[in-house]
């Protein structure tokens, strides 16, 4: 009998009798603003929140913020004067040297202040994680308050898929936090009106 | 193995030789039991949600075989290719098996409990694979040759002049470097050497989606990531245990993993990985090592809810002041010591007694095992099944002996009292277990019962 077979059959052996699914297993959040919510979060996390009006704010804030910085990449076809570094690469080794990524994300979830990022969105998976600094753009309408409301709206996860929140961190040094471990140092999310 | 670890209490007396340390170590970890408390009183559902948790995996538990046939199916139809395992040995078998041929000699490896339960570094190094550990924790233990002493926080029983020290001798960091943004930054660099240049990357995994074929991994320092979007080949492994009904129910332990494990509202990355990037190979084993027949015990089944978030350690008043590495077992702490006593009963017998049985475990775990009433019940197997040591057996003979006779027993109550008066050394001195690490009470003047017989008529 193969391990498969083997394990299975013990299981089936040894299981206790059947239980139902819980009837309840999804909750409302009652927050006053969703996106109040989402802000403060966010701000405990060390990330900055920009509401810009739209794509030309967007170029102009990218400018501002990042001024002075080479290689920056972007999935976002309006930033493409801004960025001087190709996403259009075939190993993501090569990504090694980005310092700053802006990419569009899909949703944020205000409980937590994280952001649903995807194959989708995303030409190289290793981007949000190799590069220095990291910044999202979601469209400002796009928050939902909790996990619950953010595993109806992403139904499925396509082939990969991640929530982010905030840039990378660790406190395995005596508790105290340390913000850019492995992934990026610094995170900003751009709320993008109008779409 | 042979059994040359120390038993917990002799581990737990050589931890706390070192008051001030012990102290530290007791008063880190109950920050950290604090800020879970504060998290979770955020949430007005939390009780809720635990008892959703609780329900989710009792489902599970009752249809393990269904979900994890669906899991396999579906994660094959996304083109990712499953293993199973009956043993440590069989899992570490293919891990080597899958790294021979892809002729790889050198991988890097996020956290997994697992791997560590199946002691799969040392197994791959004696096979000639060198496997760095990516998780700042793991890292730092890994290069003192030490266990992580907590699933969560591995390093958490170290100083920062340890670490320091140690990135000095390892890493070149100036001697007598202590702070923690530098002694970070040099981890950050010397991984993103080995990230960049290793072509197999294992993960551990913390829920298996079987609706979907696709599981989670959460970090708050984005080391899985790193490693498996770079490597041609992904090895996620899991305890079959961790398999969950549907995405939706993601929605419940993500809320609550984190939360409970820092008191963040969730780490910062939590990972899908549903279907390998182009070009790449993604491998998941599924390993048994012993749950199959832990599921049998009706006693001790509901222990295979975990979801390693650790609150059970950080809680509790016996692993705050002996430290993980008292518990000689991959997962410390309470549930460790009902986990492991299944794996080996003669090696592991020591665990159970390593509680006070307060029930704070089982008030903080987010899928409300029953920790403490399990821990009470492993004493009562192994003692039956003759594991428990004879110098505890006598203590508990003498013990029943006086409490079943009620005038022995006033007579022994009064009879201590006169003597930690009139002469406190004969308790007070290092023959006396109980006077180990601490000051005996005051004895009182006399007993609740002497007092209620001289008040009754009042």
């Amino acid at each position: 009998m193969s391990s498969r077979d083997r394990i299975l059959s013990q299981i089936r052996q040894n299981k206790p009798e059947e239980v139902k699914l819980p009837s309840v297993t999804t909750f409302v959040s009652h927050f006053e603003s969703t996106e109040d919510k989402f802000r403060e979060m966010l701000s405990l996390i060390y990330t900055e929140v920009i509401v810009v009006k739209n794509l030309e704010e967007l170029s102009a804030k990218a400018e501002e913020l990042y001024a002075g910085v080479v290689n920056r990449a972007t999935t976002i076809p309006a930033l493409s004067a801004w960025a001087d570094f190709s996403l259009n690469v075939s190993d993501p080794h090569e990504l090694e040297t980005v310092e700053i990524a802006i990419v569009q994300a899909e949703f944020g979830v205000a409980e937590n202040g994280a952001v649903w990022i995807s194959d989708q969105y995303l030409p190289h998976r290793v981007l949000p994680f190799i590069t220095q600094n990291l910044a999202f753009v979601i469209p400002r309408n796009a928050l939902v308050d909790n996990m619950h409301e953010a595993y109806v709206r992403l139904q499925d996860t396509l082939g990969w898929g991640c929530f982010i929140a905030g840039p990378s961190k660790t406190a395995d040094i005596e508790q105290s936090l340390v913000i850019g471990a492995h992934g990026a140092r610094s995170m900003v999310i751009f709320l993008l009106e109008g779409e | 193995m042979s059994k040359t670890v120390m038993e917990h209490a002799d581990a737990s007396e050589v931890f706390n030789r070192d008051e001030p340390y012990v102290n530290w170590h007791d008063e880190t970890l109950w920050f950290v039991r604090q800020k879970r408390d504060k998290s979770s009183k955020q949430l007005p559902e939390w009780e809720q949600l635990r008892e959703a948790a609780s329900g989710i995996k009792h489902y599970v538990l009752s249809h393990l075989d269904e979900l994890l046939i669906s899991f396999e199916q579906k994660a094959k139809e996304n083109g990712v290719q499953v293993h199973w395992a009956a043993n440590a040995a069989e899992h570490n078998e293919i891990v080597l098996g899958l790294l021979k041929k892809h002729k790889i000699d050198k991988m890097v490896k996020s956290k997994s409990m697992l791997t560590e339960e199946c002691h799969m570094n040392e197994f791959l190094q004696k096979n000639g694979i060198e496997v760095i550990d990516t998780d700042l924790g793991e890292r730092i233990v890994q290069l003192r040759n030490e266990p992580p002493s907590h699933i969560v926080l591995p390093a958490i029983h170290l100083k920062k002049k340890d670490i320091g020290d140690l990135f000095h001798e390892h890493l070149g960091t100036e001697a007598g470097a202590t702070d923690p943004q530098y002694l970070t930054e040099a981890a950050r660099q010397h991984l993103r050497d080995k990230f960049l240049t290793r072509r197999a990357a294992l993960t551990g995994v913390n829920f298996a989606v079987a609706e979907t074929g696709s599981f989670v991994v959460s970090t708050n320092e984005g080391n899985a990531d790193m490693g498996a979007h770079l490597a041609d080949i992904h090895i996620a492994c899991m305890g079959f245990e961790k398999i969950i009904p549907k995405q939706e129910h993601l929605g419940v332990f993500l809320r609550l993993l984190a939360r409970s494990a820092t008191g963040q509202p969730i780490t910062t990355y939590s990972s899908h990985f549903k279907k390998p990037r182009e070009g790449q190979e993604m491998h998941i084993v599924i390993v048994d090592n012993g749950r199959s027949t832990q599921l049998g015990r009706k006693d001790f089944r509901n222990s295979l809810k975990c979801i390693r978030c650790g609150a059970c350690m950080n809680t509790c008043p016996v692993y705050r002041r002996s430290g993980g590495h008292s518990y000689h077992n991959a997962v410390a702490g309470p549930i460790g010591s009902i986990l492991a006593p299944n794996l080996d009963m003669t090696k592991n017998a020591d665990l159970p007694f390593a509680s006070t049985l307060c029930g704070s475990c089982s008030n903080v775990c987010p899928v409300k095992i029953d920790i403490h009433d399990q821990l009470y019940k492993w004493r009562q197997v192994l003692a039956k099944e003759g594991h428990v040591p004879k110098s505890k057996e006598i203590g508990i003979r003498a013990m029943s002996t006086v409490l079943a006779a009620p005038r022995f027993y006033q007579w022994s109550g009064r009879l201590g009292r006169t003597v930690m008066r009139a002469m406190p050394f004969m308790v007070n001195n290092t023959l006396n277990p109980w006077y180990k690490q601490r000051d005996m009470p005051e004895p009182p003047e006399e007993s609740f019962r002497d007092w209620y017989v001289r008040n009754r008529k009042n």
